[in-house]
């Protein structure tokens, strides 16, 4: 039943999906789809925009509505979409590199203002589609196509960067997570405001093979030792916490959405227009 | 605006925003940046009374992109800026050509390269309206001299936008921007909104790349009946990611054309001084002004000089040119560059009629002098 409500979300004819065996991908646009059936959110009432990358195709396979822009940039479009239609429902899909790297301005300002979008953000930990450069979100040392010699910079916390920028929600799982996964969306989905779901995931094929990690099973089973839920998270010393990351809902805030404050301050603007026109320039 | 203040004294850049109000325009995102930032201003207090939005972007990437997706989600959305944020804004101005989306980007041209001299006019970026953004394509480019022309032209660039299913760049400048000038606020203008073409078939037969008859497909929006995706990627008539060397061609080629082959319906200017004159002219925006005090000044003494001022820069009217050049023995374009229209009216005009520059780039306006030198420099004894 779920499962052909969500394969109604789904542009079945263009698969086989374009991801490589293994990448962690097709385990997000699932969720993605099971969530859209779960609330039953009508098609032409969701718009999905993507920036470019291999994560950045995900709107191939969703029957929505669409936009694939250019690479950084999806939050940027979907806050023009969601501000100009607020009854919409915005989800912006990135890669690491979308959202964390070339268009880290973007996601902190779209956290600030609190704009309604659901940003889905799938971390290999590296540029999938351009053949495994190091991201912002590339482990310290770790070896990528342009750090050969190890990763010499540090990497962002991305869901520490959106809640620190204002997100109204925020949270982690991981593509081994999949019920986790399903939660968490079907919370973001439903909550207003600027939504944040960081979903870490597997690039055998680069960072995989770059990293010695072993094939699409072992990468998933080295994923899963990375990811510690984050109650068990917080009774951990710095020193435990090296290299892992807390998964589940980390941030729920009730702020109000930009577009909430938007309606308050055109009627204003309307209120005293009325009384007294602005003087003219 | 008050109903009864039809007739106004305005500045450019306030006459732009009217323009823009004129046509329906109820989206701005942008970013402020000398010389246009009044427009910002101006849209921050006008739009949200009347149902708008006036967005305040990051930066000028993100300005483009928002606007991108206002006008995806039905609003009629524009941004203004300047040079700096015109060199950002073509990133995703491609993308607007590419995914076939209308929009309005007004430039108000100062001073370059990079910060130039900021609060200086310069109409030097001719060019980067045409191929500022890479690949192929095409790009409707219309210049403003007058306060009114901002007003009109303003309106005007939401219809074409509109109409051509792209983005549409009108460019002024410094002077134009800042100046104040009597203006109509004509109503007709009003009347004449900008109107998007709407699919009229059934929801599932829409392909929002299939082009009717003049090249143009028609345009839904987000959250209509209708399910649509658009892309910057190449893509096929459903808008799918499609690699196919013929349909890349065909769709190249459409965005070309759709353009080109409709170029007369874009094509505006006017003509000064005497008709099909023997020492013509050519010029737009702030440096047009010039020119029409040095027609003045020589047709009263009896000389045959007149003047093409160019509204629409792209796609370029040379047939225009050329008629208004059909008697000419000598061709000087006026133009606050170092003599980036030029290439292009030579192009126009057969080679046996010398085309001369007088140009301007050191931040000052272009006056009358420098065009009356340029007209003694030439030889012409009659100057
Ligand atoms: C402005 C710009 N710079 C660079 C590129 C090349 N490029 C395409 S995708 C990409 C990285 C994608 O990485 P990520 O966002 O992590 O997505 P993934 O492929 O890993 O899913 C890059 C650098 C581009 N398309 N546009
Ligand atoms: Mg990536």
């Amino acid at each position: 039943m779920l499962r052909e409500r969500a394969l109604s979300y789904l542009v079945t004819e263009r698969f086989p999906v374009f991801w490589c065996p293994g990448c962690g991908n097709g385990v997000i646009l699932g969720s993605i789809a099971r969530t859209l059936a779960r609330l039953g959110l009508e098609r032409h009432q969701v718009v999905v925009v993507t920036g470019i990358g291999c994560w950045g195709k995900a709107d191939d396979y969703l029957d929505t509505n669409a936009i694939h822009g250019t690479h950084g940039r999806a939050l940027a479009i979907a806050t023009g979409i969601k501000v100009a239609r607020p009854e919409l429902t915005v989800l912006a899909l990135m890669g690491d590199g979308d959202c964390a790297t070339i268009g880290g301005n973007h996601l902190i300002h779209a956290a600030r203002r609190n704009v309604g979008v659901v940003a889905v953000v799938s971390n290999n930990f590296n540029y999938g589609m351009t053949g495994g450069q190091y991201s912002a979100t590339s482990p310290p040392g770790a070896t990528t196509s342009t750090s050969p010699y190890g990763n010499p910079e540090r990497n962002f916390d991305l869901c520490a960067l959106a809640e620190a920028a204002g997100a109204n929600y925020v949270a982690r799982a991981s593509v081994y997570h999949v019920r986790l996964l399903d939660r968490l969306l079907m919370e973001a989905f439903s909550h207003p405001g600027f939504c944040l779901v960081e979903v870490l995931s597997t690039c055998p094929v680069y960072f995989g093979r770059y990293n010695r990690l072993g094939g699409p099973a072992e990468v998933m089973r080295w994923l899963a030792s990375v990811c510690v839920p984050r109650e068990r998270y917080e009774t951990l010393v710095a020193q435990d916490r090296e290299g892992k990351f807390p998964i589940g809902k980390l941030v729920e805030r009730r702020r109000p959405p930009f577009s909430e404050r938007y309606a308050t301050l055109q009627a204003r603007a309307r209120q005293l227009v009325q009384q007294q026109p602005p003087p003219e320039r | 605006m008050r109903e009864e203040s039809r007739v106004q004294f305005m500045q450019g850049n306030a006459a732009l925003l009217e323009g823009a109000l004129a046509a329906g325009a109820d989206f701005f995102a942008g970013y402020p940046i000398t010389p246009s930032s009044e427009i910002a201003e101006l849209a921050s207090r006008r739009l949200p009374a009347r149902g708008g939005i006036y967005l305040q972007m990051e930066d000028e990437l993100a300005s483009m992109a928002a606007v991108i997706g206002a006008s995806l989600a039905g609003r009629l959305a524009f941004t203004a800026t300047s040079g700096p944020g015109f060199s950002l804004m073509q990133e995703n101005l491609g993308l607007a050509i590419m995914a076939e989306v209308p929009c309005v980007v007004i430039n108000v041209q100062r001073s370059g390269p990079s910060t130039g001299l900021a609060t200086r006019p310069a109409q030097a970026d001719v060019m980067q309206a045409r191929w500022g953004t890479h690949g192929d394509h095409s790009a409707i480019v219309l210049c403003a001299s007058t306060v009114q022309a901002c007003y009109r032209l303003a309106a005007r660039a939401f219809q074409l936008a509109e109409r051509f299913r792209h983005p549409v760049v009108l460019l002024a400048d410094e002077v134009v921007g800042h100046m104040r000038e009597r203006v109509v606020l004509d109503r007709e203008e009003q009347a004449r909104g900008a109107r998007r073409r709407m699919p009229n078939c059934a929801p599932d037969q829409y392909r929002p790349y299939q082009p009717e008859a003049d090249g143009v497909p028609p345009l839904a929006y987000f959250g209509s009946q209708y399910v649509f995706r658009v892309t910057g990627s190449m893509h096929d008539e459903r808008g799918f990611p499609c690699a196919d060397p013929e349909n890349a061609a065909r769709v190249i080629e459409r965005l070309s054309r759709k353009i080109q082959d409709n170029a007369p319906e874009i094509w505006s200017w006017s003509l000064w001084g005497t008709p099909e004159p023997e020492i013509l002219l050519v010029s737009f925006g702030a440096a047009a002004r010039a020119c029409r005090a040095v027609v003045e000044e020589y047709t009263q003494k009896g000389h045959s000089l007149g003047l093409l001022e160019l509204e629409t820069l792209w796609p370029f009217p040379a047939p225009i040119v050329r008629q208004a050049a059909a008697r000419a023995r000598l061709v000087v374009v006026a133009e606050m560059n170092l003599g980036q229209m030029r290439g292009e009216v030579r192009k126009a005009i057969p080679d046996r009629i010398p085309v001369l520059g007088a140009n301007r780039f050191d931040g000052e306006p272009l006056t009358p002098g420098d065009v009356r030198r340029c007209l003694q420099e030439s030889g012409e004894k009659s100057c």
